[in-house]
């Protein structure tokens, strides 16, 4: 893959990119554990709607939340596009409904730039900046801060 | 040859340390958890000497001494008795019994093949 | 050679936790049976065990505390010292010193920081007491090594007389093996066989010594290193020991090293004052479990059927063709079986002995009769019933809890014991039993039973129950796992203080158990504690709700029909009930407490499952039951969080999950008092 010079490697950081509605979104790849393809989700009584339910992976009983609902877009139906990224948050495994992956974006800290007030119902403090490539722009999701306000997952 | 030893002692830990430590001298190892276990053992098998404890449920070590002595192939196997300062008595009623000799506890496991040394070369 | 003690270490402080608790058991018996020697001896075993290993495993501070106990102890077996109360009391409180040293020395061990510091200075200075004297062998022997110091370090020549006695080959010793010892010590000059003794043939036994040496040894050995070869020989030959021309020696003593080991007091090192301590420990303590080689044994057999049943599925697979069909079903059916199987004996290798906590309750029992001055007898039964280790360890705080609570509020003082006509000693009575898939463990008194009376009156002044309330007696016995519910007249040290029951309750039920009560007014009552075998895995009823299946825990489902339209009230508060064999129950729809859409809605054209939970009924709607299963329970926390209603999920055979159902909870949620409802 990349063969920048070892100085610059440190600065380079690696991003899942996939689409919600028209944004692209990125979350850092050493929190990606995996991707999924859409199946079987068992629904928990009287979750948010946001929580999807709860689905099997290799054994263990996995959350899967919808990330459109959780940012307040509309629901979408399930295609063949439809993923579920399965990340690492606080020691716990999760499952991230998204409309589509699209790529690993590998960009160096120079070009995060903080965020925009972006104003277009997304809430801009679930990221830490936006990536920009040429005409591309890509929000980087911070985890923590999307489900440290998730009382899905408080303890 | 392989020398075989046969351990007897109520506590698990103090017959593993014994054990491991006759088998890292190139001992071939048996065990009993009290008298009438070790006898069992040693119905079977040729033991080249025995080290055991005095305190013990079901058998104690002075009657298992002499019921061992007693068999014709152990006629000449040297005893051991794992004992205590608090015990010079018991240390003569053990040697009444048959016994060899004896190591004091507590003792590590230098001073154990010191001792085995001095019985069973 | 260098030996890591490490592993034998770990395993030493296991084993003493066992010698601790057989020795609290002991001595609790010695008081009704202070005459039994095989008991005093089994007593005297466990002290000396511990001391033994603590020694030899570098653990001075115990070992130098239990020396001073083992001491008292041989006294006692010898006769010398007498069995009464006051003594055994003193014993138990060394036992509980005796315990903390341990904890402190395993707490290093593991590299925690300890719970507290152990105070042994006050007891061995009451167990020295009890002893009179510092006992006299650590003083006559110690003269005898002082000769050792003054010998010469330089070469010199010994001359040395060994005369075995004719039976020196019975005790397994060999003569050579000391004359080649002492050849190792330096240069011998000379050495002279004695053949005096040698009998003519026809006296000649095979079997007797008849030899003795003379010899010369240029050595730089001390006296005490010489006197050490002979070490095992003194009473089984004679030997002299004496340096060059000097005068002669008397016969040397085999000196054995004494330390002088009653002095010291002994106080706890590495015992940092940290409090925290206690609670990481019971972390460690459970991580690991002991298992009998049987049952490693029996687990490595069906692996070995397994790979048998597997070798055969392959086969057929691989050499596939229509005709094979048979033998494919069979070897299927084969893994099937011993899967199965295997699951049972891995199960079985956490199932341990109740028996390990129950052990504790007799002193419990007894220390807190002597403070509340009634006399109690504790009687245990089935301490062999296994459980899940999960389980054991969990239950143990719940049943200590109830024990109290009998000795409080259940046995009355002996005085009006007598005036009711009982003797004036009560029984607490500590089962345990297996049946039909669940262990129960019951506590069970001849006190003075609940006053339901008193309950009932409490229950309206607090307004947990109407006047025009018509509950059963098991219904009001219910309400003392209440919170803040105590009925006792006045709050005392041990329990009544409104604290505890709850939690009992709510332990246990966090166990997937339920706590009933049977009381008779003045002859006692009995709490019984339903467990299951296993926290792992669960026998589940499956049913469906709008298409959805759920799993309900088969030990909460009492009965299910199809209820007709005649059995279905409404009530004027909205609330429904179904009339089950004249008794109304409260009417749960599950699709509504579980927010479903699409499910079967007329309860005549469903089902109702009849569930019980502390006593009380309630019907749930469900659209229909599919069937039983064994399922393996998976919490929904670990990635996830607890949900209201549901106690956990676990995954179908068709890789689906299914939540499982918690019938407490369902009738929370519909009670509105859930959390989780206030939040949505």
């Amino acid at each position: 893959m990349n063969t920048t010079k070892q100085a610059d490697a440190a600065d380079v950081r690696q991003y899942l990119t996939f689409r919600l509605a028209q944004e692209e979104y990125g979350v850092s790849i050493l929190r990606v554990q995996e991707i999924k393809g859409y199946s079987a989700v068992t629904p928990i009584p009287n979750a948010p709607p946001h929580v999807r339910g709860v689905m099997n992976l290799r054994g263990a009983v996995m959350p899967v939340l919808d990330l459109r609902l959780r940012f307040g877009l509309p629901q979408a139906e399930t295609t063949k596009f439809t993923v579920i990224v399965v990340v690492n948050v606080a020691n716990k495994i999760v499952g991230l409904v998204v409309d589509a992956v699209n790529d690993v974006l590998d960009c160096d800290a120079h070009s995060i730039e903080p965020c925009p007030s972006l104003g277009a119902g997304v809430d801009t403090s679930f990221l830490t900046g936006m990536a920009k490539q040429g005409e591309r722009l890509v929000a980087l999701l911070d985890l923590e801060r999307v489900f440290g306000v998730e009382p899905a997952l408080a303890a | 040859m392989t020398k075989t030893v046969l351990i007897v002692d109520d506590s698990v830990s103090m017959r593993q340390m014994v054990a491991f430590t006759l088998k890292q001298a190139g001992f071939q190892v048996l065990e009993g958890g009290n008298g009438k276990e070790a006898l069992e053992r040693l119905a079977g098998a040729k033991v080249d000497l025995i080290i055991t404890d005095l305190n013990m449920p079901v058998m104690d070590g002075i009657t298992f001494v002499r019921e061992a002595r007693a068999k014709p192939q152990n006629k000449f196997t040297p005893i051991l008795l794992l004992t205590t300062e608090s015990q010079e008595s018991k240390k003569q009623e053990g040697k009444a019994a048959g016994a060899t000799g004896w190591i004091v506890k507590p003792f590590n496991p230098e001073q154990l093949l010191k001792v085995v040394q001095k019985v069973a070369p | 050679m260098q030996i890591d003690l490490t592993p034998f270490r770990r395993a030493f402080l296991d084993e003493s936790a066992e010698h601790v608790a057989a020795l609290e058991e002991g001595l609790l018996r010695l008081e009704s049976q202070p005459e039994d020697s095989e008991l005093l001896s089994s007593i005297f075993r466990a002290a000396h065990s511990v001391k033994g290993g603590a020694g030899s495993f570098g653990f001075e501070d115990v070992a130098r505390f239990t020396h001073s106990v083992e001491n008292l102890l041989d006294r006692m077996r010898n006769g010398l010292v007498r069995v009464e109360r006051s003594l055994v009391d003193l014993l138990l409180r060394a036992n509980d010193v005796l315990k903390c040293l341990l904890e402190a020395a395993r707490a290093k061990e593991y590299g925690q920081p300890a719970a507290a510091a152990c105070d042994t200075r006050a007891i061995v200075a009451e167990l020295q007491q009890r002893l009179g004297a510092p006992d006299g062998h650590a003083a006559s022997a110690a003269p005898a090594a002082a000769g050792a110091t003054a010998s010469p370090k330089s070469t010199s020549l010994w001359r040395i007389e060994f005369a075995p006695h004719a039976d020196f080959f019975r005790t397994g010793s060999d003569p050579l093996l000391l004359l080649r010892e002492l050849a190792g010590l330096g240069r011998v000059a000379s050495i002279e066989a004695d053949l005096h003794a040698v009998p003519s043939w026809d006296a000649f036994e095979p079997e007797d010594c008849y030899l003795a040496w003379r010899i010369e040894l240029e050595s730089s050995a001390t006296l005490a290193e010489l006197n050490d070869v002979f070490l095992f020989s003194s009473d089984d030959a004679r030997v002299q020991i004496q340096p060059g021309e000097a005068a002669r020696a008397d016969a040397p003593d085999t000196a054995v090293s004494t330390a002088s080991v009653d002095a010291a007091p002994a106080v706890a090192h590495g015992a940092a004052q940290t409090p925290s301590g206690t609670q990481r420990r019971s972390g460690a303590e459970s991580a690991s479990i002991r298992v009998s080689v049987e049952k490693v044994d029996q687990l490595i057999n069906v692996i070995g059927e397994l790979v048998i049943a597997q070798s055969m599925v392959a086969d057929v697979v691989n050499n596939f063709s229509p005709e094979r069909v048979g033998q494919l079903r069979e070897a299927v059916l084969a893994v099937e079986r011993n899967t199965r199987d295997l699951q049972e004996r891995v199960m079985a290798v956490r199932m341990v002995p109740i028996g390990s906590i129950f052990s504790r309750f007799p002193r419990i029992v007894r220390d807190l009769a002597a403070q509340l001055g009634k006399e109690v007898r504790l009687e245990l039964e089935g301490e062999e019933t296994e459980l899940d280790k999960g389980v054991v360890e969990k239950i143990s705080d719940p049943l200590t809890h109830l024990i109290r609570n009998s000795l409080d509020h259940g046995v009355e003082p002996p005085d009006e014991r007598e005036r009711c006509g009982k003797p004036r000693e009560g029984v607490v009575r500590l089962r345990a039993l297996t049946e039909g898939g669940s262990v129960f463990v019951e506590i069970a008194d001849d006190g003075a039973g609940l006053n339901t009376e008193r309950i009932r009156a409490k229950a309206l002044e607090k307004g947990l129950m109407r006047p025009d309330d018509n509950w059963s007696q098991e219904q009001i016995h219910q309400l003392i796992f209440q919170p803040a519910f105590s009925t006792a007249a006045k709050v005392s040290d041990v329990s009544g203080r409104g604290v505890g029951m709850d939690v009992v309750k709510k332990n246990v039920e966090s166990l997937g158990g339920a706590v009933a009560i049977h009381s008779t007014r003045g002859q006692g009552a009995r709490f019984r504690i339903k467990l299951p075998l296993t926290l792992a895995i669960l026998d589940g009823l499956s049913l469906s709700v709008g298409g959805q299946i759920f799993i309900l825990p088969l030990v909460s489902i009492v009965e299910s029909f199809r209820p007709r339209a005649t059995a279905l009230k409404t009530l004027l508060s909205g609330g429904e009930v179904a009339l089950v064999r004249g008794q109304a129950l409260p009417l749960l729809r599950a699709h509504r407490l579980l927010g479903i859409e699409n499910a079967q809605t007329d309860p005549t054209k469903a089902l109702l499952a009849i569930v019980e939970s502390d006593g009380r009924r309630v019907a749930l709607l469900v659209d229909e039951l599919c069937g039983q299963s064994q399922v393996v329970i998976k919490n929904l926390d670990a990635n996830f969080r607890r949900v209201e209603g549901v106690m956990g999920a676990t995954i179908m055979g068709d890789g689906r999950v299914a939540l499982i159902l918690d019938v407490p909870g369902l009738i929370r949620l519909s009670e509105g008092t859930s959390s989780t409802l206030a939040l949505a």
